[in-house]
C-alpha cells in the first residue's frame, strides 16, 4: 500500500464514521426519549407552549425531515436553537470550544511529559524496585476519578495553601473582550467558518482522490496536492476572517486560547494569570492520563534499548541521556504518538468532568449545564461537536503516523 | 475426551492456586492477589453494611452538621448531619451493582457478537467492525451521559448506558483473537476432518479466547466503576437518598471552599481503592495469561 492509497482509504473511512456518529446521536437524542420537548418541560407546560416550541425548533416535522435538517444544518454550521432561550447552539459552542481546546492541549502536554519521563526511567531499571514503584504509580493514576483528584488539588492548593485559584478561567476583573462582541454581531460562528469548510473540503478531497485513484494515475499525485492545498487555503482564509472579525471588536480574545491571547497582547502579567487558572485543571487531567503513556513508553523503550544501534551508540561512549532520548526514544516514539490520538477521546471525556469540577467555561461544562435544563438541542450539539473533534484529531494523527513511519505504507 | 483436557487446562490457567501463583510469577501474581483482597474486602464490607454501620447511613441530624472527624464520628458528618463512616460503609452498593450489571451486559452482547462477526467474515464483519470502531473512538463518558440522560435514573439504566460504551472493547478483543486463532494449524486440522463450524467455534476457538475475555472484563469493572462515579458526579446518578460515594463527592464539592475536607476525601479514596482492586487484578491477569508478555519477563 502506498502512502497515497493509505491516505485515501483513511479519509474515505472517516466519512462513514462521522455519518454513523451523527445518526447515533440523532437516534439517541431525538428518537429514543419519546418527545424531547415534553422531557424538557418535565410535564409542566400547556400543550400550546409545547406546540409552539416544536414549531420554533422544527420538531413538528416528520423524523426523516428533522434528520435531514440536522445533517445539512451541520454543514452550514447550524446546530439548531437552544430549548432554553432559542439562542444559537452553534455560537454558544463556538464560544466555549477554545477553553476546552486549551485545557486539552495543556493536559496532553502534562500527561505526555510526565508519562514519557517516568516510562523511560522505568525502562532503564526494568524489574527493579524503581520500576515497580513507577508502574504502581501508573496503575494508581488510572484508578483515580479525575474529578476527585481535581477536588483534592483545589483543597490543597486553593483552600489550604491559597496559592492558586480553585476555579474559573480568568480573574474577576479580566473579562474577555472581543468574543462576545463578535457573537452579538450574529455574523460568524465557529462551525460556519471551520467545520463546514472542513467537512466540504474533506468530501471534495475524497471525491478527487477516488477519481484520481480510479482513472488518472499520473494525474493522481498532483490532484491530491492541489485539492489539499486548496482545502487548506480555504479553511485557513475563512478561519482568519472569522478571527479577524472577532478581534476587531475588542483586544483581548483573538484565538480564544487565553494563554496565546495574552502573549499576543504582549502582556506577561495576564499570561501569568491565565497560567495560574489553567494549572490545576490541566494538572488533574494530565496526571490521570499519564499512566497509559508510562506503560507504553516503558515497554517500547525496554525493547528499543536492547537493539543493536543503541548498543553501538553506547559503545561509542555517548552520554547516557543522549543515547536514551536522542537514539532510543526517537524510535520508540511512534506508538506513543498513535496512543496520543487514541487518548484524545479519553482526554475529552475527562475534560467534561474536570471542567465541571473547576467551573472551567468550556464545552464540557456547557454540556453539563444544559443537562440540568434538559436542553436536548444544546446537548445534541455539544455531543456532536465532541465527536467531530475526536474523529478529526484521530484522522490527523493517523495521517501523521503514516507520514512518519514508512512501514505502514507497505 | 479432548474437551475435558481443554477445559481442565483452561481452568488451571484462570483459577490457579493463589499461593503457588504468587511464588511462580513474581510481581504479576502479587498484583492479582493484592487486587483480589482489596476488592473482596470492599464487597464484603458493602454486603455486611446493614449490620455494621454505627448509624443509619441516610438518617439526617445524627450529629451536628459538618463535624470534623472526632471520637464519636471517626469520619465526621456531612452538611445534613449524617454520619460519614456509615455512608462510606454502605456507599459502595450502587457502584458495585451498576458495574456488575454493565459487565454482564457487555459479556452477553460483546462476546457473542465478536465471535459471530469474526466467524462470518465478509460484509457482515465489516459492518459490525465499522460500527464498533465508531463507538470505540467516541469519548466514553460523553456517550454514557447521552444515554443515561435519555434512559433516566436507576441501576439498570445506568448499567445499560455504561455497557453501550464498553461493548466495543470486548468485540474488538474477541474479533482480533479469533482472527488469529482461526489460522492456527489445529483449527485447520479440525476444519479438514469436517468438523462443523459451530463445533470449531465452541471447542477450539472459544476456550482460547476466554483468558482475554477474563482480562477485559476485570479491567472493565474498574472502568465501569469510574464511569458510574462520573455519571453520579454530573447529576445523572441515583436519587440522593441512596448512600453512594459518587453522590458524596458531588455534595462535598459544594462544601470544599469552606475547608470541609472529610466529606470528599474518604468517599473518593473508597472509589480509588475499588477501581484499583480491579485494575491490579486486570494488570496481573493480563501478564499471567498473555504468553507473549511472559517471554518478555524472562529475557
Amino acid at each position: 500500500m502506498t502512502l497515497r492509497t493509505y491516505v485515501i482509504t483513511r479519509i474515505l473511512l472517516t466519512i462513514p464514521m462521522i455519518l454513523i456518529l451523527l445518526t447515533t446521536v440523532f437516534i439517541v437524542m431525538r428518537v429514543l426519549p419519546g418527545d424531547p420537548v415534553q422531557m424538557h418541560f418535565e410535564k409542566m407546560a400547556t400543550p400550546a407552549t409545547i406546540e409552539a416550541m416544536r414549531v420554533q425548533l422544527g420538531l413538528n416535522k416528520p423524523l426523516w425531515a428533522q434528520y435531514f435538517d440536522y445533517v445539512f444544518g451541520l454543514f452550514r454550521g447550524d446546530l439548531g436553537k437552544s430549548m432554553q432561550d432559542y439562542s444559537s447552539v452553534g455560537q454558544q459552542i463556538f464560544s466555549a470550544f477554545p477553553a476546552t481546546l486549551e485545557l486539552a492541549i495543556c493536559a496532553m502536554l502534562i500527561a505526555g511529559i510526565i508519562g514519557i519521563f517516568l516510562g523511560v526511567e522505568a525502562s532503564k531499571s526494568y524489574n527493579k524496585p524503581k520500576d515497580h514503584v513507577i508502574r504502581v504509580f501508573g496503575i494508581v493514576t488510572y484508578a483515580i476519578p479525575v474529578f476527585f483528584l481535581g477536588m483534592i488539588l483545589q483543597l490543597v492548593f486553593g483552600v489550604w495553601l491559597r496559592w492558586l485559584p480553585t476555579g474559573g478561567r480568568v480573574a474577576p476583573g479580566m473579562n474577555p473582550r472581543g468574543l462576545n462582541l463578535a457573537l452579538n454581531a450574529n455574523s460568524n460562528s465557529f462551525v460556519a467558518y471551520f467545520v463546514a469548510p472542513l467537512l466540504v473540503g474533506l468530501l471534495l478531497v475524497s471525491v478527487y482522490l477516488t477519481a484520481a485513484k480510479a482513472k488518472h494515475k499520473k494525474f493522481g499525485r498532483r490532484a491530491i496536492l492541489f485539492s489539499l492545498a486548496f482545502f487548506a487555503a480555504g479553511s485557513l482564509l475563512s478561519g482568519v476572517i472569522s478571527w479577524y472579525s472577532m478581534s476587531s471588536g475588542g483586544i483581548h480574545v483573538s484565538t480564544g486560547l487565553f494563554t496565546v491571547d495574552s502573549l499576543l497582547e504582549g502582556n506577561i502579567f495576564k499570561f501569568g494569570t491565565t497560567i495560574k487558572y489553567l494549572l490545576l485543571p490541566s494538572l488533574a487531567l494530565g496526571l490521570v492520563l499519564c499512566g497509559v503513556f508510562i506503560r507504553l513508553t516503558r515497554s517500547n523503550m525496554f525493547d528499543t534499548m536492547r537493539l543493536d544501534f543503541v548498543t553501538a551508540a553506547k559503545a561509542r561512549g555517548l552520554k547516557d541521556r543522549n543515547v536514551t532520548y536522542g537514539y532510543a526514544f526517537r524510535n520508540a516514539f511512534l506508538p506513543i504518538l498513535t496512543m496520543m490520538g487514541l487518548e484524545f477521546a479519553l482526554l475529552l471525556g475527562g475534560a467534561v468532568l474536570t471542567e465541571t469540577t473547576f467551573s472551567w467555561p468550556g464545552l464540557g461544562r456547557y454540556l453539563v449545564d444544559r443537562i440540568n435544563f434538559r436542553d436536548y438541542t444544546a446537548i445534541q450539539g455539544a455531543v456532536v461537536v465532541f465527536g467531530l473533534f475526536v474523529s478529526i484529531v484521530s484522522l490527523v494523527v493517523d495521517l501523521l503516523y503514516a507520514y512518519l513511519d514508512p512501514r505502514i505504507r507497505l | 475426551m479432548r474437551k475435558d483436557i481443554v477445559n481442565k487446562s483452561m481452568l488451571a490457567k484462570i483459577i490457579p492456586g493463589l499461593g503457588s501463583l504468587a511464588k511462580r510469577r513474581g510481581l504479576a501474581g502479587k498484583l492479582v492477589i493484592l487486587g483480589a483482597i482489596l476488592t473482596a474486602s470492599i464487597v464484603v464490607m458493602t454486603l455486611l453494611s446493614p449490620w455494621i454501620t454505627p448509624y443509619s447511613p441516610s438518617k439526617i441530624n445524627v450529629g451536628i452538621p459538618l463535624t470534623a472527624p472526632n471520637s464519636q464520628f471517626p469520619l465526621g458528618t456531612d452538611n445534613l448531619g449524617r454520619d460519614m463512616l456509615s455512608r462510606i460503609i454502605a456507599g459502595g452498593g450502587v457502584m458495585l451493582q451498576v458495574a456488575l450489571v454493565s459487565v454482564a451486559i457487555c459479556l452477553l452482547i460483546g462476546v457473542p457478537l465478536g465471535l459471530f462477526s469474526s466467524q462470518t467474515g465478509g460484509i457482515v464483519d465489516k459492518f459490525f467492525s465499522l460500527i464498533m470502531d465508531s463507538v470505540y473512538a467516541f469519548p466514553g463518558i460523553i456517550l454514557a451521559i447521552a444515554f443515561s440522560l435519555v434512559l433516566g435514573r436507576g441501576v439498570i439504566n445506568m448499567a445499560l448506558s455504561i455497557a453501550v460504551v464498553y461493548v466495543p472493547s470486548y468485540f474488538r478483543v474477541i474479533r482480533s483473537q479469533v482472527l488469529s486463532i482461526k489460522e492456527l494449524p489445529y483449527v485447520e486440522a479440525a476444519n479438514s476432518i469436517g468438523a462443523k463450524r459451530r463445533t470449531i467455534l465452541r471447542r477450539y476457538i472459544f476456550p482460547n479466547v476466554l483468558p482475554s475475555v477474563v482480562v477485559v472484563a476485570t479491567v472493565n469493572f474498574a472502568d465501569a466503576i469510574l464511569t458510574a462515579a462520573g455519571l453520579t458526579f454530573i447529576g445523572l446518578g441515583l436519587p440522593a437518598n441512596v448512600p453512594d460515594w459518587g453522590w458524596d463527592l458531588t455534595n462535598g464539592r459544594k462544601l470544599l471552599p469552606s475547608g470541609n475536607w472529610w466529606v470528599i476525601t474518604f468517599a473518593g479514596t473508597m472509589i480509588i481503592l475499588l477501581a484499583l482492586g480491579f485494575t491490579l487484578m486486570g494488570e496481573g491477569l493480563s501478564e499471567l495469561l498473555n504468553p507473549r508478555l511472559e517471554q518478555g519477563e524472562e529475557k
